[in-house]
């Protein structure tokens, strides 16, 4: 079959499922779908379709992104408008059956709006203020096709660039991808086209394609949901890259953690060769190509080149010096690209759209959209898809609708491990590899985390310098050993055993490790803690001189107290949830904390019903009232 | 060592007789036996031809592999940013709790085991913890006890019918 032909075939199929006689439903099975409890829902589907005698085609989809909102369903009805419904359960699965898989009552009261038609009805989707700002290239078809059906993508397009590709000159792709300006996307941002001529041009065969799908990055999941929606992008643009590199074997190296994109992405590479994708002879050309997947096995550092490289020869994955860089000699000792799943994505829209489309989006060094993970406190989270340049203050407020429960905005923290964690003041910032550098953070791999009172700033630092610890590899002992005097040191400042210089011996420490290590993860393993120190140095000061913890999160500053006026005394919620038995009433009936046996929980604030609001957080706990002290009689 | 041999022949296939397989063979294992242990690090050392002390050193480094077996129930806490964040460590510690496990260890029956992990990549729903292949999404250390509750009841009703009875 010539590409024309499988384009037509995918084509008719996906009219016949979009616009053919029976509805179509959709329902998001990414990981957070599954998460939120959508696997019950499509048997539900299933279920009440028999049981009520109706028809319709199910569709499991990616993710579109609204993590808060899953399990999402889309319903899609011929002669009538899209309507999308949020957070479903399978209770409510045989009112929308009912109501519009058979009838004509769209249950507008559980949608989240329509993404097609049912204007002036309803919220339309796409209008929804996030939206507006952003703008979806890599993951436009994320949640609406079936990563599991490769005519779907064909169909939206796909492997169009491909056909293209092979009947262009290698090096006119690569100068397509030099003038796009397109960077890599892993987070240190080599130019992608560059990188690719390098390659080409090295001597030395057989070459290799890798594309690094080991998202370490804890609170970044990107890549995963780019895996598990729309898969075949990735592919293709690997394809396209070996075609300009005269590469033969490609690797997709992805984290063990996630076996639904395991899964999916096999399922991709079987569909891609028997369609003529990948394999021999690719689309009766001369041109051979074919992807293996490389399992990691959970190491952080894993991410970084030479060591994923030394991961897939079967080896400890640690770093190695550079030069030789890996374009010249990288796995077993070959020539070899290596990019990020992001980077993959963008190839076939530059070759189908143009570089000068591509470079005409996003600012003057960071040309593009840029896919972040939005995590921590904001109203919404998940995933979204902005121009480059794009201000924090935007993502957090436009996109991510503000902070939950009306908390105020403290920092963020973006780039991960290696990254840094900016306050209110640098909300301004505009998003892009510069920019983001210059301010002390780093683009990264996208992971955005909103911090607001709740979170302490110290123990942020804690969190991502004993993650680097752990994952250190050993190679370095300024890393092995640097990270973990300030690990000791952050433990100390946390329970109330900081002293004066701590902070100055902090920095000390950082600088050395970071002149001193060999790898990212080394030079950069001080960056949340130089971050906060330098944007939050009162909270460091109210932890070594005062030992109070001001965002009251730091167990051994802390201590839990109910007030006495506002304890409702018939109710026993928080005696009956406290693990350990510390709570009891005293003579009048109030509970009292006991706090020799307080583990510090925090069950009791969780379970005191709001009217009441009588648990509450007291920093240093030499606050706590006398009374207290005496165990409840 | 020979049943353990016969165990593990359908794994260590010939086409997978290169060093490049030596992480995905050490999976294969763990996925049939639960855990890897020494004689079957020292098959695959053989099976491959290199020194057991190097199998040793690959999968001592990377930490999804684990040298103890795990529980009916592996229960694992994430501890991710995002979860550490929402309360991560509170949970891991209330699991550990209600248990009567450490992190890394099994339960005394083998019931249960407790681990960590670095990121799941579930950040919009943290904190998140998993049992087996299900993921429980906002966890708080009451909910702990709630969501044990729905895995236990099995271990838990048989030996109260036949009191009864």
């Amino acid at each position: 079959m010539t590409f024309q032909e499988i384009q037509q075939k995918a084509k008719a199929e996906w009219d016949a499922l979009y616009h053919g006689q029976i509805p179509h439903i959709l329902i998001g099975t990414a990981t957070c779908g599954r998460a939120g409890g959508a696997l019950p829902v499509v048997e539900a589907f299933h279920k009440e379709m028999a049981r009520q005698g109706a028809k319709a085609n199910i569709s499991q989809v990616g993710c579109v992104g609204l993590c808060s909102f899953e399990p999402l369903v889309t319903i899609v009805k011929p002669d009538s408008f899209t309507v999308c419904y949020n957070n479903v359960t399978p209770q409510i699965v045989p009112t929308l059956v009912e109501g519009y898989v058979l009838g004509d009552d769209p249950c507008l009261d559980l949608a989240l709006g329509t993404v097609e038609g049912g204007e002036g009805e309803a919220v339309r989707i796409p209008e929804l203020m996030r939206f507006e700002h952003e703008v979806r290239l890599i993951l436009r078809n994320c949640g609406y096709i079936n990563p599991e059906d490769i005519n779907h993508y064909v169909a939206s397009g796909g492997y169009a660039s491909l056909a293209n590709a092979l009947i262009m000159k290698p090096e006119a792709i690569i100068s397509e991808i030099k003038a796009s300006g397109l960077r890599g996307r892993g987070g240190a941002g080599f130019p992608t086209g560059r990188k690719w001529e390098q390659c080409r041009q090295a001597p030395g065969q057989p070459k290799y394609v890798i594309c690094n799908a080991d998202e370490g990055d804890p609170g970044a999941f990107m890549d995963r949901v780019i895996l598990e929606s729309d898969p075949h992008q990735v592919i293709e643009g690997m394809a396209i890259a070996a075609y300009a590199l005269g590469s033969g074997n490609g690797f997709i190296y992805i984290r063990t953690e996630y076996p639904l994109a395991i899964a999916r992405l096999d399922i991709a590479l079987k569909q891609a060769k028997k369609q003529g994708f990948l394999g021999k002879g690719i689309l009766g050309s001369g041109f051979s190509f074919d992807i293996e997947i490389a399992q990691g096995a959970g190491a952080f550092v894993s991410g970084e080149s030479t060591a994923l490289m030394y991961a897939i020869e079967g080896k400890r994955s640690m770093p190695r010096p550079r030069p030789p860089h890996s374009v010249e000699a990288g796995l077993w000792g070959r020539p070899t690209v290596l990019n990020n799943v992001k980077t993959f994505a963008y190839v076939p829209l530059i070759l189908q759209r143009g570089a000068e489309w591509f470079a005409s989006i996003g600012t003057e060094s960071s040309k593009g959209t840029a896919v972040f993970a939005l995590a921590g406190k904001t109203v919404q989270t998940g995933l979204t898809e902005v121009p480059m340049g794009i201000t924090l203050n935007e993502l957090i407020y436009k996109i991510g609708g503000g902070m939950r429960n009306n908390k105020q905005f403290k920092a963020v923290q973006i780039g991960g491990p290696s990254g840094g964690c900016l306050p209110a003041e640098l909300l301004l910032t505009p998003v892009d590899f510069d920019s983001l550098r210059e301010a002390g953070a780093i683009m990264g791999s996208g992971g955005i985390i909103a911090m607001d009172t709740d979170n302490c700033m110290v123990d942020a630092a804690r969190f991502f310098l004993d993650f680097i610890q752990k994952e250190s590899c050993g190679k370095c002992s300024t890393c092995r050993i640097g990270t973990w005097h300030m690990l000791d040191i952050l433990n100390d400042i946390t329970t109330g055993k900081g002293k004066l210089g701590d902070i100055d011996f902090l920095v000390e420490l950082g600088e050395d490790i970071r002149g001193g290590s060999l790898c990212g993860l080394g030079k950069t393993a001080a960056n949340p803690v130089f971050t906060t120190i330098r944007y939050f140095r009162d909270e460091y000061l109210a932890h070594i001189v005062e030992k109070r913890c001001p965002a009251l999160v730091c167990k051994e500053l802390i201590a839990y107290y109910i007030l006495r006026e506002k304890c409702e005394r018939a109710c026993e919620h928080c005696v009956l949830t406290c693990p350990v038995k510390a709570i009891a009433s005293d003579e009048k009936g109030i509970k009292v904390i006991d706090q020799t046996k307080c583990t510090k929980c925090g069950s009791c604030e969780l379970v005191c019903p709001k009217e009441y609001n009588a648990v509450t957080r007291l920093s240093p706990p030499s606050l706590l009232p006398e009374s207290s002290d005496k165990k409840p009689g | 060592m020979e049943e353990l041999r016969q165990q593990l022949a359908e794994i260590l296939t010939p086409q997978k007789k290169e060093r490049r397989h030596v992480i995905s063979l050490l999976r294969e294992v763990q996925q049939k036996l639960g855990y890897i242990s020494k004689e079957a690090m020292q098959l695959i050392a053989d099976f491959l031809e290199i020194p057991g002390s190097t199998v040793y050193g690959i999968a001592t480094f990377y930490n999804q592999f684990r040298f103890k077996p795990l529980g009916k129930h592996a229960v694992t806490v994430c501890m991710g940013t995002a979860c550490h964040m929402a309360g991560g460590r509170l949970v891991l510690e209330a699991m550990a709790r209600e248990l009567e496990v450490e992190v890394g260890d099994i339960t005394p029956d083998q019931e249960f085991s407790l681990d960590r992990v670095a990121c799941i990549g579930c950040c919009a729903l943290a904190p998140v913890v998993t049992i087996n292949e299900s993921i429980y999404p906002r966890m708080t250390p009451p909910k702990v006890e709630e969501v044990l509750v729905t895995v236990k009841p099995v271990v838990e009703e048989k030996p109260q019918k036949e009191q009864a009875s």
